[in-house]
């Protein structure tokens, strides 16, 4: 390329003030939870995750949220933003707006502020084998797998274990009996896997009554997936490979 | 504050990359507990993007010893050369095992795994880049850390997840040697403390790049296992060397991977020239990291800088097919938009260079078992690290992008297989050497939590980034390491005096946030000292007052140790040299 590219120019940083309306419970001190609004100054471009630490690290240190990496691959810190599920790294003030409400997410049981207990969703992750199992021996060199093959799962394997889809799940909140979209997607990603061989394992797991069956194609999951998963698409993948008996 | 007794035969502590491996080795062969701060899958291994290097050969002609050669001169000479020798011939074992664990590469149209080009790796000693890196699109540390879990979950491995440890205790023999006794953790969920009596553990704890301002690293990543053991006398090597990614998003330092370059990005000035033409006319945009966060720096430096204050480059992917950027590059251009408010395919976007990775840590040998004095042979029984904490050293002053997750896969494994191995034949600790082990920290979160200093654990943290982004990064002078090292000092003084808001015992993060401080600022300040003392430039650690490479008198592994009070004591050690000789680094 010769040509001198249009650069885009900077304009001066707009510094606005973000309402955070946040719903909190401290287990030692309170009989149930309560809204607190702090007020905190944050650029356009300054993620949701920013200003809850400008309002944690300047006026409130027992404001409580887990986080990590920042930026939409840990999935450490999924919250209802403004009453729909996301990462709060991975939203801008610009795009949700100055006033903006935050909760834990819902159907586990919460701890503390917006740190809410995530055991039970890693037990109904574990509960569908979320992990290779072939049986024969591949000797000292890489299997093979098409580039076809490889694709048929792709979208399954970005998921995080955020557990934003399966928090957003109405039929979850009403039963946690059920395994969640967050359990499904994991199977998936083994069962449409050209190397695994125990398709039929998690499918049978799955056609129990906790299983894909109590999926109401609400579209909830697939609408928040902060990884852009469709996971409606392949809990209804699932779904049919139990019903045709086929991969 | 409940304190609870838990007895293990291996204790991991860290769940990334390395600590999962090793997990995975020691499962089956002994009791052991694997301890993180965080859920296992919300480890920064995960953040990794662009693949991992194993001379396959699957795509073209590559050998482990060109692999062996690219990754001694990329690390400046200061690699231990059978320790990366290890590295690179074991790197086309670990790919195919990770492959049978069932981790999805990407892969070429007759279904072998895929390769592609990365920084620094070249073809026959430097002739041209080379097609190394095995990946799976943009995410591949995802990948890896995902299915070493899921490898841990069908083992049924033991995790005591969100549980922070705080300090280790030793058992000391009649000759002054030192074993491994217990290791105290704090749990976040109720403020309580565990003693986990042990006969070893393994470090795993990742990197400590929180203590710069614009950094790819997690909030977490504050070098908590380093931090404890050089409190504990262990010494930390060649804590100088400190990777700065050229390619974060501006201001916000989030990665954007070298892959991007391998696949055909371009790095341009203000005046949208290829400026890292100038500086290495053969490999260019795939010269080393050091190198072009250098070249990078200087642009800026010389008022070559593009963006509104003229202090960051353009990385240029528009010439790049729209769907390659789809197939290969899927995530870090969803990071520049989403972060930039830029559509990468048609307009390039800001970068800047970006801390990213510690080449120095608890020093130890190619088993993963950590080595205290100044020959390299002297033990801790029972002591092992691996991963980005510790230091092996096979990155030496500048690591080679992918051989991180190289370096976690092949060292957690052989740090695990060398545990396992010990702690069959060692006895449990006696239990009085194990008594009363949770007193210090018992101490230091009840002191913590009763403070009532005036000051606050962000703004300090906020000043050490300031300082080391300024003083201690890309470019570095005596006078500015010396001038940071006395707002370090400051800083220390000023942590002494800090109070929290919380002191409640759930989930109390600002008190786990002030324990975290406290770490960076001695891991700072073993930086600066042992940066202020190494009087030359080589690889990542660049003087301007210094600004050739002196192997006379600098071919040398500098051991920085905490003294009684709190002060740096440097000591050095020979590197293991090995077939090649140090040679001008040209690329």
């Amino acid at each position: 390329m010769t040509a001198v590219l249009d650069a885009p120019t900077g304009s001066p940083v707009q510094l606005l003030t973000v309402h955070l309306r946040v719903k909190r419970y401290n287990p030692e001190t309170d009989k149930r939870p309560h809204w607190q609004e702090f007020e905190v100054t944050a650029e356009p471009t300054d993620r949701v995750l920013d200003a809850l630490h400008t309002a944690k690290w300047t006026i409130d240190g027992t404001l409580t949220f887990r986080r990590s990496c920042a930026h939409g691959v840990c999935g450490s810190d999924a919250m209802v933003i403004n009453g729909a599920n996301g990462l709060a790294c991975t939203m801008l003030i610009q795009d949700v707006g100055t006033s903006i409400s935050l909760e834990p997410i819902r159907g586990l049981p919460v701890i503390k502020d917006l740190v809410v207990d995530m055991e039970p969703f890693f037990a109904q992750y574990r509960s569908v084998l979320p992990y290779l199992i072939n049986s024969d021996d591949p000797g000292y060199k890489e299997r093979y797998q098409s580039p076809e093959d490889r694709e048929r799962f792709d979208d399954t394997t970005k998921c995080i274990l955020c557990a934003c889809c399966t928090t957003s799940c109405p039929v979850y909140w009403g039963n946690s009996e059920y395994v969640g979209p967050a359990a499904i997607v994991n199977a998936h990603r083994f069962i449409f896997d050209s190397r695994d061989q125990a398709a039929e394992q998690r499918l049978d797991i799955l056609n129990q009554r906790s299983g894909v069956w109590r999926c109401r194609t609400a579209f909830n999951c697939s609408e928040c997936c902060p990884r852009g998963i469709k996971v409606t698409q392949a809990i209804e993948e699932v779904k049919r490979a139990i019903l045709y008996d086929r991969v | 504050m409940n304190v609870h007794s838990h007895s293990y035969d291996a204790v991991i502590i860290g769940a990334g990359g390395a600590g999962l491996r090793a997990a995975i080795e020691v499962a089956g062969k002994c009791r052991t507990a694997v301890i993180t701060k965080l859920y296992p899958t919300r480890s920064h291994t995960g953040a990794a993007q662009g693949g991992m290097c194993a001379a396959l050969a699957n795509v073209e002609d590559d050998s482990w010893e060109w692999h062996l050669f690219d990754t001694i001169k990329g690390g400046d000479y200061l690699v231990d050369q059978p320790a990366a020798e290890i590295m690179c011939r074991g790197a086309i074992d670990a790919v195919i095992e990770l492959e049978h664990y069932g981790l999805p590469f990407n892969r070429t149209p007759d279904g072998k795994i895929d390769q592609r080009r990365f920084g620094g790796h070249t073809r026959n000693h430097g002739e041209a880049p080379v097609r190394r890196a095995c990946y799976s699109a943009d995410r591949t540390g995802h990948m890896i850390l995902q299915t070493l879990f899921q490898q841990c979950v069908a083992r049924g491995v033991t995790f005591f997840n969100e549980y922070q440890v705080l300090d280790i205790a030793f058992e000391e023999g009649a000759l002054g040697e030192k074993r491994v006794a217990a290791v105290v953790a704090y749990e976040l969920a109720t403020g309580d403390i565990h003693v986990f009596q042990t006969k070893a553990c393994l470090f795993a704890t990742g990197g400590f790049g929180k203590m710069f301002k614009v950094s790819s690293n997690a909030h977490t990543l504050t070098g908590d296992g380093p931090g404890l053991l050089y409190r504990r006398g262990v010494p930390l090597q060649d804590m100088e060397m400190f990777q700065f990614h050229p390619t974060g998003i501006y201001k916000l330092g989030i990665l954007i991977s070298e892959a991007a370059r391998g696949e055909g990005g371009i790095l341009r000035n203000a005046g949208m020239e290829r400026f890292m033409e100038r500086y290495a006319p053969t490999v260019k945009d795939l010269a080393p990291r050091d190198m072009v966060s250098r070249a990078i720096q200087t642009e800026i430096n010389e008022g070559r800088g593009a963006g509104p204050n003229k202090d960051a480059v353009w990385l240029d992917l528009t010439h790049l097919p729209p769907e390659q950027i789809d197939a290969k590059l899927p995530d870090v251009t969803e990071f520049i938009r989403t972060y930039q408010g830029v559509e990468p395919k048609k307009e390039p976007s800001l970068i800047q260079p970006t801390a990213h990775y510690a080449m120095g840590g608890i020093p130890t040998n190619t088993d993963g078992e950590v080595v205290v004095d100044d020959t390299g042979t002297r033990k801790v029984l029972g002591l092992y690290a691996a991963g980005e904490c510790a230091c092996v050293s096979v990155h030496g002053a500048n690591r080679l992008g992918t051989n991180s997750l190289l370096d976690i896969v092949v060292f957690g494994k052989r740090g695990g297989a060398a545990m396992a191995q010990y702690v069959a034949t060692a006895d449990m600790p006696p239990p009085e050497t194990v008594r009363g082990v949770e007193e210090p920290v018992r101490e230091q979160v009840s002191r913590l939590l009763s403070a009532s200093g005036g000051e606050k654990v962000g703004d300090i943290r906020s000043r050490l980034q300031e300082e080391m982004q300024a003083k201690a990064s890309v470019f570095r002078t005596g006078d500015s390491l010396r001038s940071c090292l006395a707002t370090v000092r400051d800083l220390r003084q000023a942590y002494e005096k800090i109070a929290i808001d919380d002191k409640g015992s759930v989930f109390n993060y600002d008190l786990s946030e002030a324990m975290e401080l406290g770490y960076l600022l001695d891991l700072a300040e073993a930086l600066v000292v042992s940066g202020e003392a190494r009087t030359e430039s080589r690889g990542a650690h660049s003087r301007d007052d210094f600004p050739e490479r002196d192997d006379a008198n600098w071919m040398k592994h500098t051991l920085a140790y905490r003294g009684p009070d709190g002060e740096v004591t440097l000591s050095y050690k020979p590197v293991i040299g090995g077939a090649y000789q140090p040679m001008e680094r040209k690329y």
